[in-house]
């Protein structure tokens, strides 16, 4: 088997725009606003990056095809830069490709950045996204909610848990989320929310209601990374290093045969087994220190908890409802910056924002929300559907 | 041996509308109590006089290979979705019924459907099959909104097993305008229901029905039951009395459908055939623009022992509502704001709906040779890890007629859809298969994993801008909840 790329690849600046509904810049601002940030974080000039991985997903409410518009938007003169999509695995694609770059020897230090601009639709939600000459000849238009939801029903028939105990469980998915979303100033979505409202919300695709759902938001998120040499020579002592980065893409396996049971994310669990031995992670229940998983909906976040092999099958929801996912619930805590539930899901951000968090807290950097001393933070993306999509791990770490 | 019908489908929309909740609705401007009894028919969003004639025609000719004996395909219909673009053609292909067949779309009038019916008896045609399909739109608050509804029925000819024989028939030409609708109006325009009883349906029909029992060499005497649709009440007693008919008139079908244009000569045919005996003759009527009349004696074999649903278990099989202006949605009659999720570009590429015509018109899933499975879509490659068979030698299987079951599923109230919520989930074939589907025909909340489905075809999106409408198969419980 192939190396892997632990420890090849160190960040050395990562910047996060303000999300939310930014009425205030386009497309172009947001990713300045990141971009600004990782180049004073990496104290670099901007003409030391040498090849850029631009990432963004819909071209309806985005600057368009290829990277030439990031490129004129950051003035990355005469260097590669290429655009990738991969559905809401995009930001960590860009990632994955910067990485890449560094740790084959082909460029010294590269940039990864991400943005989306949802809120230039004119409505809640994504635009209803192009499937294909024929796909679109015979698949049903269901939303991005009617998709996921469909977990919910498979997850109860699975493991016979009723229609309330499963609603309270993703209920309180939500509710730490918004929890812990109070905490971070640059999130979409900063207040406090009840179980009550949570749970009375109206519905948006059954079982989801309108608080299982994460916000439609704009955003942009940055990531500057080289060699962990190179990194020292710039004056870096406390270092965070790529320990992992893993793709997993369906092949239709789930859809068109009969052993996918609908209970969790086969891909999941194909791109997590691959990352913890990439990153030489044996126990990740006690090992990862915190997660930032693609809570895209409440139900996505509960089965991802099985499907990253934290919880036992069946017994995500229990976990959750204890409390072992919670800022301070002495377990794993997920989402500490309120995920993409309070982020918002600026598309082709999502994943460089969650790496982005990990790196924070693996600096100590968190402030309100920082947790004690973690060591491994884990991100997770879900592109596409359950079903047939993309699963995407990032796992960042500290260099000893 | 004795040519006939040999077999007999049809097909009414689930949707019920209440008369009182039409008459309800227009009391403002009508005055008095509302009235109205029973319920009319109407398509759900994605019916019409194609996907009606599909599910009749599916109905004739039950899950046996008896589809591969039709020799032609004749559509009956005033209400097809293309003017030119081969209606009975896209009716054959979902039905999955040879390419060397004879396909032809018979309209102009709402007497098609019988005058096919003599056509066919006349040519002695082994396996050719009739579908007469329609959904009369009518105009908010005239009186045919109320009285027509929807549906379709379908006949098999041929010799074995034969449900009804012909005796006689005869047909009258009279350019009588009862009602008449020009090609680019959308409702029809009736004259008064007085005139067109007696001068009408009173002196047409009689001549008619007189040529054909001396065709068949009988007398009004010798007839058991009388079939005659109209729209106008009470106008089958009437012509009966002229007739000096003292047998049974057959069942408008107005409590739970309503008229069903060219299709309800057939579909009041079909009840009766589910209760004729042996030996009972048959007097069948279409009107139009003249006049058809068919003396027909039944075998007493039923619809149902050929394996059809028949008439009463469509009927039976029903989603009642009060919700007038959902008809109205339905019926292009009232345009909604559905918000920015409604404005999308549903241009298809035609080529591409050519080259997967197969699977997408007669739902054509791939077997594996190798590995046995059934996958659709079809891809290059067998779907299973590491069997990756190449898709050219697989075998082709219909998924229209396989049981399943439901897997997964939610009711989805955010996307853009014409009968909110949007139903969708996984559906699970017995034989392996799996693909999701959008499911049709359901009251919130009646969805459960494990809940058996059957396959219906439906319109699956229409092209608004362009108005090309495509087709493809939806799931429905087989079974609505009490």
């Amino acid at each position: 088997m192939a190396t892997g790329i632990k420890d090849k690849v160190a960040i050395i600046g990562m910047g996060c725009s303000q999300f939310g509904e930014r009425w205030d810049v386009g497309t172009d601002g947001l990713l300045a606003e990141a971009f600004d940030e990782a180049l004073a974080d990496a104290g670099i000039e901007k003409d030391r990056i040498e090849a850029a991985w631009f990432g963004s997903c819909i071209d309806q409410v985005n600057v368009g095809n290829s990277a030439i518009p990031a490129s004129m938007a950051l003035r990355l003169d005469g260097i590669p830069v290429s655009r990738v999509e991969n559905m809401c695995a995009t930001g960590t694609e860009a990632l994955r490709g910067a990485a890449y770059a560094v740790a084959s020897g082909a460029v010294d230090i590269a940039l990864a950045v991400g943005a989306e601009k949802l809120k230039d639709t004119g409505y809640g939600g994504l635009p209803p996204p192009y499937k294909g000459t024929f796909n679109d000849l015979w698949l049903p238009m269901g939303s991005a909610p009617a998709g996921f939801a469909q977990l919910a029903a498979g997850y109860r028939a699975r493991h016979g848990i009723s229609k309330e105990d499963l609603k309270r469980g993703i209920a309180h998915v939500s509710w730490k989320s918004h929890q812990n979303g109070v905490l971070s100033p640059k999130a979409h979505l900063r207040k406090a929310v009840t179980m009550e409202a949570i749970l009375q919300a109206p519905m948006i695709a059954e079982p989801l209601g309108l608080f299982d759902c994460c916000g439609v938001s704009d955003g942009a998120a940055a990531a500057i990374v080289t060699t962990p040499e190179i990194a020292r020579a710039l004056g870096r002592r406390d270092m965070v290093t790529i320990k992992a980065i893993q793709l997993a893409i369906s092949s239709g396996v789930e859809t068109a045969t009969s052993g996918w049971d609908g209970s969790h994310v086969r891909n999941t669990r194909v791109a997590a087994r691959r990352a913890y031995e990439e990153a030489g992670i044996t126990d990740p229940r006690r090992q990862i220190g915190l997660m930032e998983v693609h809570d895209c909906f409440s139900i996505t976040e509960l089965v991802t908890m099985e499907d990253l092999f934290i919880s036992e099958d069946g017994r995500a929801v229990h976990d959750v409802l204890d409390g072992f996912y919670d800022r301070e619930g002495g377990g794993v805590p997920c989402q500490v910056d309120g995920g993409l539930k309070c982020f918002g899901h600026p598309i082709g951000a999502s994943g460089l924002r969650m790496a982005y968090e990990n790196y924070n807290q693996l600096l100590g950097r968190a402030g309100p929300r920082q947790l004690s001393a973690p060591v491994f933070g884990l991100s997770h993306n879900l592109g596409g559907v359950p079903y047939q999509g993309i699963a995407a791990i990032s796992i960042l770490g500290l260099h000893a | 041996m004795t040519f006939g019908i040999t077999a007999f489908g049809a097909y009414v929309p689930r949707l019920r509308l209440s008369r009182q909740a039409i008459a309800t609705a227009h009391r403002w401007m009508t005055g008095g109590a509302p009235r109205g009894k029973g319920y009319r028919a109407f398509c759900n969003w994605d019916e019409d006089s194609v996907t009606m004639a599909v599910e009749a025609a599916r109905d004739a000719l039950g899950t046996a290979d008896r589809h591969k004996a039709v020799s032609s395909l004749t559509l009956a219909s005033t209400t097809l979705p293309y003017a030119d673009f081969s209606n009975a053609g896209l009716v054959a292909a979902a039905l999955d019924l040879a390419p060397s067949i004879r396909v032809d779309d018979r309209t102009g009038s709402q007497r098609a459907a019988t005058t096919a019916l003599i056509d066919a008896f006349t040519r002695e045609q082994d396996g050719a099959m009739i579908v007469a399909a329609d959904r009369p739109r009518t105009q908010p608050a005239s009186p045919l909104e109320r009285v027509c509804g929807a549906g379709a029925a379908s006949v098999v000819f041929g010799r074995d097993d034969v449900i009804a024989r012909l005796l006689g028939a005869a047909s009258v030409n009279a350019t009588f305008a009862d009602h008449f609708r020009p090609s680019d109006q959308p409702y029809d325009y009736a004259w008064e229901e007085r005139w067109v009883r007696d001068e009408g349906l009173g002196t047409i029909v009689p001549r008619a029905v007189t040529a054909a029992l001396a065709s068949a060499g009988l007398t009004i005497g010798d007839i058991r039951y009388f079939v005659m649709p109209s729209t106008i009440r009470g106008a089958a007693a009437s012509v009966a009395r002229t007739l000096g008919f003292k047998g049974d008139i057959a069942d408008p079908l107005d409590e739970d459908c309503g008229h069903a244009g060219t299709a309800h000569a057939l579909l009041m045919l079909g009840a009766v055939l589910e209760v004729a005996s042996a030996g009972d003759r048959i007097l069948l009527a279409g009107f139009g623009q003249g006049a058809d009349a068919l003396v027909l004696e039944a075998s007493g074999r039923t619809p149902a022992m050929a394996g059809a649903r028949g008439v009463s278990a469509v009927l039976a099989d029903r989603l009642a509502t009060d919700d007038y202006l959902r008809m109205l949605s339905f019926h292009g009659e009232i345009r909604l704001d559905w918000g920015m999720r409604g404005e999308k570009n549903d241009k298809p590429a035609l080529t591409e709906a050519y080259r997967a015509s197969h699977q997408l018109a007669a739902f054509k899933a791939g077997r594996c040779p190798a590995c046995g499975a059934v996958q659709f879509p079809q891809l290059a490659y067998c779907v299973t890890p590491g069997c990756g068979t190449p898709a050219q030698d697989f075998g082709q299987m219909s998924l229209a007629d396989v049981p399943a079951d439901l897997m997964t599923f939610t009711a989805d109230w955010l996307s853009y859809h014409p009968a909110p919520p949007l139903h969708v989930g996984f559906v699970q074939f017995n034989n392996g298969a799996r693909l999701m589907m959008e499911i049709a025909d359901v009251p919130v909340g009646a969805l459960e994993v494990g809940m058996p489905l059957r396959m219906v075809c439906r319109i699956k999106q229409t092209d608004t801008a362009r108005g090309f409408r495509r087709y493809f198969w939806k799931a429905t419980p087989v079974a609505l909840p009490a």
